[in-house]
């Protein structure tokens, strides 16, 4: 377990909190290109996904194209676009956008298909217009499925922010890509600590906003479907 | 168009390098989920402790699992085992719950049905209830399957050789053919691990095709009624 005493002397010392390779200011910078992209991505794939929910078009067409993309290797993306627009930040927010828009899309439209078509029509038959039926009936009921689905893209963009480092100066990832080419075990592995606890953090911290998103009066079980169907669909291709 | 022609046995080497590396998580991922996925449903204990664990595993990120792996079991950092072990505790991960979720779905009917007739627990589970999660477990098994063919790639940042080395050739020599290459190829070879699920799945559970005779589908319709 020499190794990980290397590690966690590596993570603790402070020569590394100091200058432009700080821990704090790699972990800042790994945050804040996961919130960036998972804002963007948001911004594309949720009026995409409560449009696709609400009228119901467009699904078959959505299915596919998402199954799609969770095949393609995130590495491939992520190198194919920073050989197009150059090495640079602007590769990895690209690719990880693209990665990130199928499970919020699903997450939209799942969302919207899960709630009992009774309460829709319920809602119709009171008089409410379209517009009132998506944002006071279908946004709130679906809210649930949605955080699990953004859940997973935040997971999933992290991780391939790790793998962004490759072709880009930015965050964590950077110990891992400049341990390997010094052979600077201690870095690498201190740098791939950091990262499994930030994840592990924030699966932390979704478990109970998902918690708290299931709207009051609405049992969480009958809102969530099974979690089979949750599990299988996750996206896992991109890491 | 050029580079592809020119390339076409290196393209294959790394297809089959590709290959070695993505089975072994798979098959072995399926041989170790399934003894955990039915002790995750049968006792709560258990339960909360399996599927907790596979949740967290499941969070990790892979290229620094690579990097973590090593150290834990002391293997080489450039070792193909790395990405072999990583990749098989990601799809335990996920097909736990899958298993345990799967044997859940069986009839509790069918299940007494079996035992009234004379199943030992053992017996039971393996020709009952095993099979008749079959269905879900497919599903599982294929999107391992697919994503575990995706992962592979990563390994060939820290230098384990699959069909992500053409991801990190092309890149540091500017061959955008070759990235093209790579991503086409290993999207084809997910294809093609996914096309061989679902034909063994036809094969092994015979119910579930849609041409099946009706005597051997009734047990599915029971369980759909």
């Amino acid at each position: 377990m020499n190794l990980f005493a290397d590690a966690i002397d590596w993570i603790l010392d402070p020569a590394n909190y100091t200058g432009l390779n700080a821990i704090p200011l790699r972990l800042g910078q790994h945050l804040l290109f996961t919130l960036v992209t998972l804002l963007i991505a948001a911004a594309i794939a949720i009026p995409i996904g409560y449009l696709i929910g609400h009228t119901g078009r467009g699904r078959g067409l959505a299915v596919t194209t998402s199954g799609g993309l969770r095949a393609i290797p995130t590495l491939g993306l992520l190198t194919l676009v920073a050989l197009w627009v150059g090495v640079g930040v602007v590769a990895p927010y690209v690719a990880l956008t693209v990665l990130a828009i199928p499970p919020i899309l699903a997450g939209a439209y799942t969302g919207f298909e899960a709630i009992d078509r009774r309460t829709v029509d319920a809602a119709r038959a009171v008089g409410m217009s379209e517009l009132q039926i998506v944002r006071k009936v279908e946004v709130p009921l679906g809210l649930p499925l949605l955080i699990g689905r953004l859940r997973s893209a935040t997971l999933q963009v992290i991780a391939t922010a790790t793998l962004a480092a490759y072709v880009a100066d930015i965050g964590l990832g950077r110990y891992l890509f400049s341990g390997l080419k010094t052979r600077d075990y201690a870095q690498m592995l201190g740098g791939s600590i950091l990262v499994i606890l930030l994840a592990l953090a924030l699966e932390g911290i979704f478990a109970l906003i998902q918690r708290f998103a299931v709207p009051r009066g609405v049992s969480g079980r009958l809102a969530i479907p099974k979690p089979s169907t949750l599990r299988t669909e996750r996206s896992t291709a991109a890491r | 168009m050029t580079w592809v022609l020119a390339n076409l046995g290196l393209i294959w080497a790394r297809t089959l390098d590709h290959v070695v590396l993505s089975l072994p998580p798979i098959v072995l991922c399926f041989v170790i989920a399934v003894p955990l996925g039915w002790l995750a449903r049968r006792y709560a204990v258990s339960r909360g402790i399996i599927l907790t664990g596979a949740g967290l595993l499941y969070a990790i990120p892979s290229l620094p699992l690579f990097f973590v792996l090593p150290a834990v079991i002391g293997t080489g950092l450039r070792s193909p085992l790395n990405v072999i072990i990583a990749l098989t505790l990601y799809g335990v991960a996920l097909m736990v719950r899958v298993v345990s979720d799967g044997l859940e779905s069986v009839d509790g009917d069918v299940r007494q049905s079996a035992t009234a007739v004379g199943y030992s627990g053992w017996s039971r589970f393996w020709q009952v209830e095993l099979p008749l999660s079959g269905p879900v477990l497919l599903a599982g098994m294929r999107v391992v399957a697919v994503s575990t063919v995706s992962l592979v790639t990563v390994g060939a940042v820290i230098g384990v050789q699959s069909l992500g080395s053409l991801f990190t050739d092309g890149f540091q020599r500017g061959i955008q053919a070759e990235i093209l290459a790579g991503l086409v190829a290993t999207v084809v070879l997910a294809l093609a691990f996914d096309g061989a699920l679902v034909l063994l799945g036809r094969l092994l559970m015979p119910w579930t095709r849609r041409d099946a005779p009706t005597r051997v589908a009734a047990p599915i319709e029971v369980s759909a009624a």
